[in-house]
């Protein structure tokens, strides 16, 4: 006789470190045959039974890691470590993860039972047994019938389907098929669960209340979940650990109140949550001055640095004229449902708050900002600086354009001659061709205008891939095509992502330096 | 000081609808008159005289005659039994050949294969009776011809039809959502047990529509037992030419025909080839 003493799924990749992490992206890189890196150096480590969520705009990296981690993209470059082994190179059937798919991708030949099936059918298992005569022996094994029915049932009594076996996909609602998205991935038992905007396609209440249900399930199963969404809202109801990406990179990691609270920079802060963006300039310790007014604040920076400074509006409280630390008056209030949006003018600057307490269009009012609800960071851009070299026709090249530039600032007092050679003070003559030069521009002599505007041919032209408000005036990211440099300015015209315009700089504001290699 | 006007806001003027003189008279429906009287004219007009001569004799009397004729005579039978398993067999090798086609062509990811796809579908636009006899003159090169009838008209069968099957198969493989096929190895499926259970299944479609684009004409075309068989390869559907030419009995011509259609609406039936949603029509070019 034989007797079945123990079972295991045959594939233990787990042991080992336990309490450590069950996932490190080191240095990850997926770069497009287009040349794009869709995912750029990432380097994150997810602990185990977390779930981490990865949050940003759509190209920012977010699914393309995801697929790497599934095994349906290859990286570039780069590790990807399963409790501490490298699964780079394991195709997709043989990782211990499971996904849920955007749009499900149910199986539409099978119905509900042999969908959530497929994978444990697939399944087989080292199981020992012991003669009578205490000799024990392994056999690999497929799951038996029952037992498959079993985990099967389970897994449908989890998503709340049961009696829904016999269904055919086709015949379910959005939120039944994403339910058995996630039964069919979760029967697997994978030590990883992947779900890829997985409430994407259901209606807001549908999505809302499947959120919590995903928490719970969370809880309940105790394992990782990689989460990706759009959905700043998503990201902060569901997750202990937010990652926010952007053009291929990790702008900021932390959970969903350290990423509210303070925003590693202008990018996150404008892309979780409401906020007012404010450039400002450190007076001194802890004192930062902007809307033309120094406040208290809790962030230490070098004096006179520029920063930026945000400020969330349920943060800005209002006062009765003349009370609070600077005044303004309100120029719109909208009823949001739980509270009113108003936005008040103080200056020409606009500030965004939120209260419960409506305040009527022209009113005066006060504004008090507490010194902890000013977060202040690094400002992104203070200057733009490029590489770029002398023309023979005394322009500069540089940023994928051509700029008419004063070059008598590379040498001092020296002056141009009519046939275009430079005299130095010491009346030496130079040519001035192939130069290198280093190029700065300020954020504020950038002036863009539409491409088809006659008669104003800027140096350079290319789409807008970035706008952020910033209270009185808009930062704008100009992307040029063939190198892919940026310009980035302030304007206080609005314009729309990805419009094409032309740059123009006045020669005057093109700061000039001599590279210190000389000629090329 | 110069005034200047700057544009605050556009909308746009809606026209009113001018009411159409044909309003109450016309209907859409009444789009498809030309389309009824064609079919009448040379669809069901044709049929109905099929009908007639198969149940009339050479004097215009009622009979049951032709079709008795028909089954009692040994040779039509096995005729009939041939045309079906050239037919069948013709669909099958289409079937093997052009699967794989089909899939690595769905699986290009280069934006030119639509080349590709071109070169297995061009022969359809040279003419027929051309491309065959190009093919005889191939074989004949080879010395197969008038040696090897059978197989020579399984390779002029497959040679020609063999588009058909393609790119209906094409159609259906292109059009699958990959994520399927992702969500098979996801789930544990390496390369054959994601093709064998998810890519297979899903392109049953395609392969119903392109075996019935094959098998239903392989069954009344003569040209290429002619071409290819040196005649000696009996078809039904030259037993049919026979009967409307140079036996010249009409009656017994058209009782053929109508069985032959007898058994292509039984095929079409039992393999759903009704259905709309099953048929994947190849659209691709």
């Amino acid at each position: 006789m034989e007797e079945k003493i123990a079972g295991g799924a045959e594939e233990n990749l787990a042991g080992g470190a336990r309490e450590e992490n069950i996932i490190e992206l080191v240095d990850l890189t997926r770069i497009f045959e287009d040349g794009v890196a869709a995912v750029d150096k990432v380097n994150l480590k997810v602990k185990k039974g977390q779930f981490v969520t990865f949050l940003g705009p759509s190209g920012c990296g977010k699914t393309t890691t995801l697929r790497m981690i599934a095994g349906f993209d290859k990286p570039t470059s780069g590790k990807i470590l399963l409790n501490g082994k490298d699964i780079s190179a394991l195709p997709p059937h043989k990782r211990p993860v499971n996904t849920v798919f955007q749009r499900y991708a149910l199986f539409p030949h099978l119905n509900v039972y042999d969908n959530v099936a497929f994978g444990l059918k697939l399944k087989r298992q080292k199981v020992t047994y012991e003669r009578t005569d205490g000799r024990r022996f392994s056999k690999i094994e497929k799951l038996g019938k029952a037992e498959i029915a079993e985990k099967v049932n389970r897994a449908l009594k989890i998503v709340d389907l049961e009696g829904f076996e016999r269904r055919s996909v086709s015949t379910l609602s959005g939120g039944q098929q994403q339910r058995v998205a996630i039964a069919r991935a979760i029967v697997n038992e994978p030590q990883i669960l992947l779900l890829d905007e997985p409430l994407g396609a259901l209606d807001l209440k549908m999505r809302k209340d499947m959120q919590l249900e995903l928490k719970e399930m969370h809880k309940k199963l105790g394992i990782t979940f990689i989460y990706v969404t759009h959905d700043q809202e998503e990201a902060l109801t569901m997750s202990d650990t937010i990652v926010v990406m952007k053009d291929g990179e990790i702008q900021q990691e932390g959970t969903p109140l350290d990423i509210y609270n303070e925003p590693a920079n202008a990018f996150v802060a404008d892309f979780i949550g409401e906020s007012n963006i404010f450039s400002g300039t450190m007076t001194g310790k802890r004192r930062v001055r902007f809307l033309n007014k120094t406040f208290d604040c809790v962030d230490d920076f070098e004096k006179n640095e520029k920063v930026d400074v945000v400020v969330r509006p349920e943060d800005v409280v209002f006062a009765e004229e003349g009370q609070g630390m600077v005044d303004g008056k309100i120029v719109s209030s909208i009823f949001k449902g739980v509270h009113y949006e108003m936005v008040c003018m103080i200056g020409k600057t606009e500030v965004v708050a939120q209260d419960t307490i409506e305040r009527k269009v022209g009113e005066k009012v006060g504004i008090v900002i507490r010194p902890e609800d000013i977060h202040i960071m690094a400002k992104e851009f203070t200057v733009n600086r490029y590489e770029g070299y002398i023309t023979k026709h005394i322009t500069v090249a540089f940023g994928d354009g051509e700029f008419a530039c004063d070059v008598t600032q590379l040498y001092e007092n020296s002056t141009l001659d009519e046939e275009g050679y430079l005299v130095t003070a010491s009346g030496e003559k130079i040519d001035l061709t192939d130069t290198d030069v280093e190029v700065e521009v300020g954020l504020k002599d950038i002036e863009l205008v539409d491409v088809d505007t006659p008669e104003q041919e800027g140096g350079a032209a290319g789409n807008i891939v970035s706008i952020i408000y910033k209270g009185d005036h808009y930062q704008v990211i100009v992307r040029t095509d063939e190198n892919e440099e940026d310009y980035v300015c302030d304007t206080e015209y609005t314009w729309n992502e990805n419009d094409r315009v032309s740059v123009i700089i006045r020669p005057e504001a093109i700061k000039l330096k001599r590279k210190e290699e000389g000629k090329r | 000081m110069a005034v200047s006007a700057k544009k605050i806001a556009a909308e746009p003027v809606l026209e009113e609808k001018k009411s159409c003189g044909l309003k109450g008279v016309f209907r859409r429906s009444f789009l498809g008159i030309p389309y009824a009287l064609f079919l009448a004219m040379f669809v069901i007009f044709p049929l109905l005289l099929i009908v007639f001569y198969a149940f009339t004799d050479k004097n215009g009397a009622f009979t049951f005659g032709n079709f008795i004729a028909f089954f009692s005579s040994g040779t039509n039978i096995s005729n009939l039994l041939i045309s079906v398993g050239i037919a069948f067999i013709t669909t099958a090798v289409c079937l093997l050949i052009a699967y794989p086609v089909a899939y690595i062509l769905s699986r290009f990811k280069s934006a030119r294969t639509y080349i590709f796809v071109l070169l297995f579908v061009a022969p359809m636009w040279i003419n027929f009776v051309l491309r065959a006899y190009a093919l005889r003159e191939i074989l004949n090169l080879l010395g197969l011809l008038g040696k090897t009838n059978f197989l020579n008209v399984i390779i002029g069968m497959v040679y020609d039809f063999l588009p058909f099957m393609i790119l209906p198969l094409y159609t259906t493989l292109i059009k699958m959502d990959k994520s399927l096929e992702e969500a098979s190895a996801d789930l544990g499926g390496n390369g054959a047990v994601t093709f064998f259970k998810v890519t297979l299944p899903l392109s049953v479609p395609g392969i119903i529509s392109g075996a019935m684009m094959v098998f239903l004409p392989c069954m009344s075309c003569y040209v290429i037992t002619d071409t290819f068989g040196n005649s000696k390869i009996p078809l039904i559907g030259k037993l049919i030419e026979t009967m409307f030419g140079t036996a010249s009995d009409w009656n017994m011509g058209s009782a053929i025909a109508l069985i032959m259609l007898v058994i292509m609406f039984v095929t079409m039936l039992c393999t759903g080839g009704f259905k709309n949603e099953t048929t994947a029509r190849g659209n691709a070019l």
